[in-house]
């Protein structure tokens, strides 16, 4: 390391980029691996809980039922839905496919599109059947 | 890329095996894929256990985790989904954290968290389906 910090132009840095949605979804897909990664801790309280007995599982089901509780569990649904969407994205890219930049577009569309409707579908026909 | 191209430092026995400074080819990236594909149907089937499972009582929730079919299901999802969130966090240390004390710690912290998540999850679905 250089004791004396010299003065050079920096490149131009993410805040003169304006955000593409491919950029977004990205990032997004990142960001909603590491919270589902995350959210398996949820998965391990519910079912040590359940191998624990009633009143430990009580006590689960209270907190999945809790608005914060139901906000984790639509936030997770969608999450694990993002990702899946956008790892079969990946899946097309590797194949070399789906590269033409308005095919790009038309994919990340998609890709945000189709997590909001399965996760909304899915929580509709859930709690109807609750 | 001939063996006369005197700017090549690496030795044809390393191009030929292709396995690159980190000495495991592409393995992290197979494996993300091949985890990746299974947990396509197995992904859809946990969502269906989410919804399935949320609000039921103590009894029906044990009994449907009782159903062998949900429970080996639920076990190849913890399997490969576990792997995959190993991978796939191991990729996001590796990008931002710099510094190499701090890095081999959180690599470590990885795995023992998705070791434990893994064994956690699989020990409590065995314990219910053997109803012990």
């Amino acid at each position: 390391m250089a004791p004396k910090k010299t003065q050079r132009p920096l490149s131009p840095h993410l805040s003169v980029y304006k955000f593409p949605l491919t950029m977004m979804l990205s990032m997004i897909h990142r960001i909603t691996g590491a919270a589902l990664y995350f959210g398996t801790a949820l998965l391990v309280w519910w079912l040590i809980a359940l191998a624990s007995g009633g009143e430990a599982f009580a006590t689960v089901t209270w907190f999945m039922g809790t608005p914060i509780g139901l906000l984790i569990m639509v936030g997770y649904t969608w999450a694990l839905f993002h990702h899946m969407v956008g790892g079969i994205k990946h899946f097309l890219w590797d194949f070399g496919k789906a590269f033409e930049l308005d095919t790009v577009e038309l994919v990340a569309k998609l890709a945000t599109a189709i997590p909001i409707i399965l996760t909304i579908l899915v929580w509709a026909v859930g709690l109807g059947m609750a | 890329m001939s063996s006369t191209d005197k700017s090549n430092m690496r030795t044809p026995l390393s191009k030929v095996r292709g396995l690159g400074s980190a000495k495991d080819g592409t393995s992290h990236f197979w494996r993300t894929r091949l985890t990746a594909l299974a947990n396509i149907p197995l992904a859809l089937f946990f969502i269906y256990f989410i919804a399935s499972v949320a609000g039921k009582s103590y009894e029906d929730a044990l009994a449907f985790i009782g159903n062998p079919f949900v429970a080996v299901t639920l076990l190849l999802f913890i399997i490969s989904g576990v792997y995959h969130m190993k991978l796939g966090m191991q990729m996001i240390i590796e990008d931002y954290v710099s510094g190499e004390k701090s890095k081999i710690l959180s690599l470590m912290l990885n795995v023992f968290f998705a070791s434990a998540v893994g064994l956690a999850c699989v020990f409590s679905i065995f314990k219910i389906s053997f109803g012990a």
